[in-house]
């Protein structure tokens, strides 16, 4: 098996096919596309795929160490050019083939329309611990 | 197994080890560790005596451990240390385990978990699934805790009104797991009205029945949020409505206010309307300007400017808003409704795609990507992405 990280952006990925903004969406295009993102999760959960995921706030700043007895710096919020990512889904499945078509499930949600939105997501494997065996 | 049953004998057993002379962070691992069997074995070999058999084992999980721990220290010294049990009643020391727990020595995250360890009988992996965390992390959580406790020698008492805010806030946290911690929040709240007349916590009870009336409406099939408005009140409690009622007209007669008295009054008089125009907004307004009045709390002056927009005219309403700062939680999303309330569609559409950029938690975010889609015209531009969560 095999750990992924599915990131999805708020921005900074390139622009998906179907880009009409949610706001502008219909109330029922809201709905089916959240009940569409619930039910991937589901069938994770269901696949024994799923471990982990969360959506993240789009607010956000930058943080490092001042030195002794000084607070950290901060620095924020983000420029508007900064690439943002808006939320994550940790998936652990047969090899790359299998991720690669999950993420494809995922990124057609459908969006204004009802049409999928074709957003692209960020795949990346995660560095799994050294096996026993490999001396 | 009633679950329910065994682990409303959770805090007794804790009090009874304690009574016999057992240290409080020692008791309550003895407890959670029979707890923890009594969970594996009952639905295979439940005892005659629930209560005795817990007990038991409980005292004799205390002594084995007690025993190991002879090389630091001889077991005899232990009881020694502690107080002898004094003459106080079983309410008292039922009272004080619930103080213990929400001592204000204790971060919040802590006495929350340990007010449902200790006093709920949840065990600490229903904790930290309800919370999703590791159950390490929580274990670990529960135990600092504990030593926190322990140093602190309890030179200072504990604090109703901190027990209040910890009650309040499991209650808030709501039902996402295994464990409904809404029924949780208000079996103990239930509990400590037994221990205390303190009006707040009759208060804080009817509070938490009189939001608990409106669950089975709160919320679509689909998870969807739905406002107040747009409930269908046939589905609320009407018992919930009515015990929470009965409970705080009790509370209001001792005239002694307090916060939760005054929300609780809120939720009532919004129980009372069968139709969202029969609100007595005038009288919503007028409990607000007491809830401001006794916490000086922004988020309460928030509420309160959507009251008198209700009550007065949404321009007033605005004009409170404007008072308060901007940054506050829900201070964009209330906005918006003022704005939407004021016929101003375009601008009302434009603040909550704003609102929900803002939001903390993802029903709600959708909840307000649904009223701006709801109301956006031509000239709605929002700033959301193209995409969902």
């Amino acid at each position: 098996m095999a750990k992924y990280l599915l990131l999805k952006h708020y921005r900074g990925a390139p622009d998906p096919v179907n880009s009409t903004p949610m706001d502008q969406w219909t109330p029922d295009e809201v709905t089916t596309h959240i009940q569409y993102m619930n039910e991937f999760a589901d069938r994770l959960k269901e696949t024994g795929e799923f471990v982990d995921g969360q959506a993240l706030a789009p607010e956000g700043e930058w943080v490092r160490y001042d030195g002794p007895g000084s607070p950290p710096v901060t620095d924020g919020p983000f420029p508007e050019t900064k690439d943002l990512i808006a939320g994550w889904m940790v998936i652990d499945v047969e090899n790359r083939q299998r991720a690669v078509e999950l993420a494809g499930e995922l990124s057609a949600a459908p969006g204004a329309g009802g049409r999928p939105i074709h957003e692209w997501l960020e795949l990346r494997p995660f560095l799994s611990q050294a096996p026993e065996t490999a001396e | 197994m009633d679950e329910r049953l065994l682990r409303s004998l959770i805090p007794d057993t804790l009090r009874i080890l304690i009574r016999r002379g057992a240290d409080f962070a020692s008791a309550e691992d003895a407890v959670q560790e029979a707890l923890l069997l009594a969970l594996h074995r009952w639905p295979k070999d439940p005892p005659r005596d629930a209560k005795g058999w817990l007990i038991s084992t409980a005292w004799h999980r205390f002594l084995d451990a007690a025993r190991s721990e002879q090389a630091r220290r001889r077991r005899e010294e232990l009881v020694l240390a502690e107080p002898p049990p004094g003459p106080a009643s079983g309410k008292d020391d039922s009272l004080q385990l619930y103080l213990l727990c929400a001592h204000p020595v204790l971060t919040q995250s802590s006495a929350v978990a340990l007010t449902l360890r200790a006093v709920g009988g949840l065990t600490t992996a229903q904790i930290a699934e309800a919370y999703m965390v590791p159950e390490s992390t929580m274990a670990q959580r529960i135990s600092r805790a504990k030593r926190k406790l322990a140093e602190a020698h309890f030179t200072e008492p504990g604090d109703l009104s901190t027990v209040l805010r910890v009650l309040y806030l499991i209650f808030n946290e709501g039902y996402s797991g295994e464990v409904d911690l809404v029924a949780e929040a208000i079996r103990l709240a239930r509990e400590l009205t037994k221990l205390s007349d303190h009006p707040e916590v009759h208060g804080l009870l009817a509070l938490m029945l009189l939001t608990e009336a409106r669950r089975p409406a709160r919320t679509a099939e689909d998870g969807r949020l739905i406002s107040l408005a747009e409930q269908d009140r046939s589905l609320w409690s009407t018992t919930r409505i009515a015990e929470g009622v009965n409970i705080l007209q009790r509370a209001l007669a001792q005239d002694s206010l307090g916060e939760f008295q005054a929300q609780a009054a809120i939720a009532a008089l919004h129980a009372d309307a069968q139709a969202p125009e029969e609100t007595d907004w005038e009288q919503i307004l007028q409990w607000y300007d007491e809830l401001v009045s006794q916490t000086e709390s922004p988020i309460a002056k928030l509420n309160r400017a959507v009251a008198l927009g209700h009550a007065h005219d949404p321009a007033s309403g605005l004009a409170a808003l404007a008072q308060l700062d901007a940054s506050l939680p829900r201070h964009t999303a209330a906005s918006a409704y003022l704005h939407e309330l004021n016929g101003d569609f375009a601008t009302a559409s434009r603040l909550y795609s704003l609102a929900a950029q803002k939001a903390s938690n993802l029903p709600e975010r959708h909840h307000l990507i649904r009223q701006a889609a709801r109301l956006s015209g031509t000239d709605a531009n929002g700033p959301w992405p193209g995409s969902g969560e």
